[in-house]
């Protein structure tokens, strides 16, 4: 079982875009996929027509109080689950924070599913905190969208960094464009420029596109009501390096 | 995703069209739909289960199905939950689909067959009921237009054991995570008219509709203590005919191994009662008919001896010290070739005319003497043969010291295979938990003689291949010195035998013993 997270400290970039996305390509190859909506907005779970809701809250999750297996819900795609958001996770710090280890305890709450699934992605809520510490430990692969600018390039700079400094296991670093306005020169510059320059960019990247936005309406990824569309291209060439970094076997 | 474990099987009137949608919509206080797109799909199916119904009497259900060009081996609970799946090609890869009956071996190895292992053992597979199902599909959505559940509408025409249409059956299955849902619309389909809950799951209603059942009982005979006991032998007996007429079939197609064996103990037990309670039996019938079934008896024996070495070879050859298993390759494939020949010989054998006018001649026999025969009741009559067997038995073993050649513990065993017959025999008119109490020393005695005999005979036996072995001129040194381990690991775990019989013998000569025996018979009215 990998672990992928969608991971900014920033909102409205797209991780949740391309973890619903990247979970139903994942899905459609034949692995067997978790998502787990953790931010307490619950879009991801407002994308697959699931309530926002966990029996316990988050509380009975990280204490470890009812095993997460209960609380995974069925999306209406074959091969693909969501464990759904929760408004309690507004606090998921607080109750880390009263958790042995923190850092390494999403790792050990997913360790039960090993057998269940082939690939767990973590939507993550913006901000720096404790979850976003458990999540760098638990993680294979962080996939990071940057909006294109130079001030975004820094902040992956940082978080390379702080990942470089953690003993053991050490998540691997992907960034993508996400949102490239090609009204924009400075967007097209740096998207055009930077990835053949770093070995941690992706060579795929997402426009800004109507399409995705439309996603709230059809309450569905946009690989699955639009699959021609140039958006879909653009998420599945990203699922396929994110897959390749992952190193994931053939879907059994 | 669909979660087998929350599956909700309703049945249906047969010939009934029962109206879902506005169930689904109308239904107490259901907010569901149903999604306007519904898929049809056909699906051969075909149940698999050996001849003595293991799979069904352990719980389980094997079912290949083939729906749009894919053939799969599903293992069910009976409660319908999926325990395991998998590809229904040859062991060998060709992807060709398996021929029923069949063993295990041309599975491919997998979770799969290693449930199934254990409980089917050496039987083979066959088919027990075929299908098709015609299965219509439509998503069950909540408000949101999530999909909670999946409703199938079966279909099922039977085309084995006869043709016959099933009724209708629905199956609600929940998406994960919504089984609530989807079992509160289970209940409200449940209280359509002509619909209830499912009785069992699809096998039972092939064959209910087939009109048959599931794993008959065969061969359960209830004797009671007032029956005239020339009577209550022709019961006994004629159960005995079934069950050798019941496998002649997979026999004579060498379907699997049990079949010879099963067979071969309704002659033994035949024989026994003919020799040991014949006499209740008017005029001189027994007399005439036991060399028949002597003769039956003997036909089957070179085959059956075979198969017991076939069987036992691997953990035979997973003794071996010195040798490998390898050199033992030709010894087998002499084995196999011998066995060709007497499994011949022994179809023949079964399909001849003396054979087809023993069973028949027999059963007519049998038939004439349940309307009149002697008037002396069974339970006595059960009594008085046991008490003498119970004597025998004694005798044979008191006889027996260290000093004594293998053909006295060989008598011994004779003779209580006899008192076990007699009180299996005549077992129905005694308490179940009464008689087990009674007969333990005996069997604990009867397993320790039987693997002295057992040892003893297949070393003089490999001595005999050998011999055979070298005149054919097919055996190489390392073969024969790898038989000859063989041969000193039985000789080895017959000394163990025999250094035991004396201990069981005593526990089953006791006090205790002997008075359990005595008052089980007497017990009765
Ligand atoms: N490439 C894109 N083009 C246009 N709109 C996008 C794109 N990616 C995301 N969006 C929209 O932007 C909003 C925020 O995206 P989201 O994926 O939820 O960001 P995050 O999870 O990082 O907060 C959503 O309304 C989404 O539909
Ligand atoms: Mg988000």
């Amino acid at each position: 079982m990998k672990i992928l997270a969608t991971y900014n400290i920033k909102g409205g970039v797209g991780k949740t875009a391309t973890a619903v996305n990247l979970g139903f390509l994942a899905a459609r190859d034949g692995y067997r996929v978790l998502l787990w909506d953790l931010d307490p907005q619950g879009a991801a779970s407002f994308l697959f027509r699931i309530k926002p809701r966990v029996k316990g809250g988050g509380q009975a999750l990280i204490h470890g109080k009812r095993p997460v297996d209960v609380a995974i819900k069925g999306t209406d795609f074959e091969n693909l689950d969501l464990l759904p958001a929760d408004f309690t996770y507004r606090n998921l710090d607080l109750m880390l924070d009263e958790a042995k280890r923190p850092d390494r305890r999403l790792a050990s709450l997913l360790a039960p599913l090993k057998r269940d699934y082939d690939l767990v992605i973590l939507d993550c809520p913006p901000s720096i905190s404790l979850l976003s510490e458990s999540v760098l430990h638990a993680a294979d692969l962080l996939l990071v969208p940057l909006i294109p600018t130079t001030l975004s390039v820094r902040t992956l700079d940082q978080l390379t960094e702080f990942v470089a400094g953690f003993n053991g296991h050490r998540p691997k670093v992907l960034a993508f464009f996400s949102m490239i306005d090609r009204r924009k020169r400075l967007h097209t510059q740096i998207a055009q420029d930077l990835p053949a320059q770093r070995p941690d960019f992706a060579t795929a990247a997402i426009p800004a596109l109507s399409v995705i936005e439309q996603m709230s309406v059809h309450r569905a990824p946009v690989t699955v009501f639009s699959p021609r569309s140039l958006a879909s291209k653009q998420y599945a060439s990203l699922w396929q390096e994110a897959r390749e970094r992952l190193k994931l076997p053939q879907p059994s | 995703m669909r979660s087998g474990s929350s599956e909700f099987l309703l049945d249906c009137d047969p010939g009934a069209t029962p109206d879902v949608a506005s169930a689904v919509s109308n239904g107490s206080g259901c907010t569901f739909s149903l999604s306007g797109d519904a898929t049809v799909r056909r699906v051969r199916r075909t149940w698999l289960d050996t001849f003595d119904w293991r799979l069904y009497r352990a719980g389980l259900a094997l079912e290949q199905v083939t729906a749009s060009g894919r053939t799969e081996l599903v293992l069910t609970g009976r409660d319908g939950e999926r325990l395991a799946v998998a590809q229904a090609g040859s062991a060998n890869g060709s992807g060709q689909q398996a021929r029923w009956p069949a063993l295990l071996g041309i599975l491919p190895p997998g979770p799969l067959r290693e449930l199934l292992e254990p409980v089917v053992g050496v039987r083979a597979l066959a088919p027990v009921a075929k299908a098709t199902s015609q299965v219509r599909q439509q998503r069950v959505l909540n408000p949101d237009a999530k999909t909670v559940a999946w409703l199938a509408i079966d279909q099922m025409s039977v085309s084995y054991p006869a043709r016959a249409h099933a009724a209708p059956r629905l199956a609600v299955s929940a998406v994960r995570g919504y089984q609530a849902q989807a079992g509160r619309l289970g209940s409200v389909l449940a209280t359509m008219p002509g619909v209830r809950l499912a009785a069992g799951i699809a096998l039972d209603a092939a064959l209910a509709a087939a009109g048959t059942e599931p794993a008959p009982r065969t061969g359960d005979i209830q004797l009671t203590a007032g029956m005239p006991s020339a009577a209550a032998m022709a019961v006994i007996l004629t159960a005995l005919l079934d069950a050798i007429e019941a496998n002649v079939h997979g026999t004579v197609r060498d379907i699997d191994t049990e079949f010879l064996h099963d067979l071969r103990v309704a002659v033994r037990r035949t024989r026994s009662a003919l020799k040991l309670a014949g006499g209740a039996l008017p005029g001189d019938l027994a007399a005439r008919y036991r060399p028949e079934f002597k003769w039956l008896g003997d036909l089957t024996t070179p085959t059956r001896d075979l198969d017991v070495y076939l069987l036992g070879f691997d953990q035979m050859t997973s003794g071996l010290v010195a040798a490998t298993g390898q050199d033992l390759t030709p010894f087998r494939q002499y084995l196999e070739r011998t066995r060709t020949t007497a499994h011949r010989e022994l179809a023949r054998g079964l399909r001849s005319a003396r054979f087809a006018r023993l069973t028949s001649q027999w059963r007519a026999e049998l038939a004439s003497v349940r309307a009149s025969g002697k008037r002396l009741a069974v339970a006595k009559f059960a009594a008085e043969r046991i008490a003498v067997a119970q004597g025998h038995a004694l005798r044979a073993g008191r006889r027996i010291t260290a000093a004594s050649p293998p053909s006295d513990l060989h008598d011994l065993r004779k003779r209580c295979k006899e008192l076990r017959y007699l009180l299996e025999m005549f077992g129905s008119l005694y308490d179940a938990g009464q008689r087990w109490q009674a007969v333990r020393e005996l069997k604990a005695l009867q397993d320790c003689l039987g693997a002295f005999q057992d040892a003893e005979v297949q070393r003089s036996e490999i001595h005999a291949f050998a011999d055979r072995m070298l005149a054919e001129r097919s055996a190489p040194a390392a073969t024969l010195l790898a038989m000859g381990e063989i041969a000193a690991d039985l000789a080895r775990r017959q000394r163990q035998a025999r250094i035991e019989v004396d201990g069981r013998f005593a526990a089953f000569a006791g006090q205790a013993g002997q008075s359990r025996l005595t008052a089980l018979t007497e017990a009765g009215p």
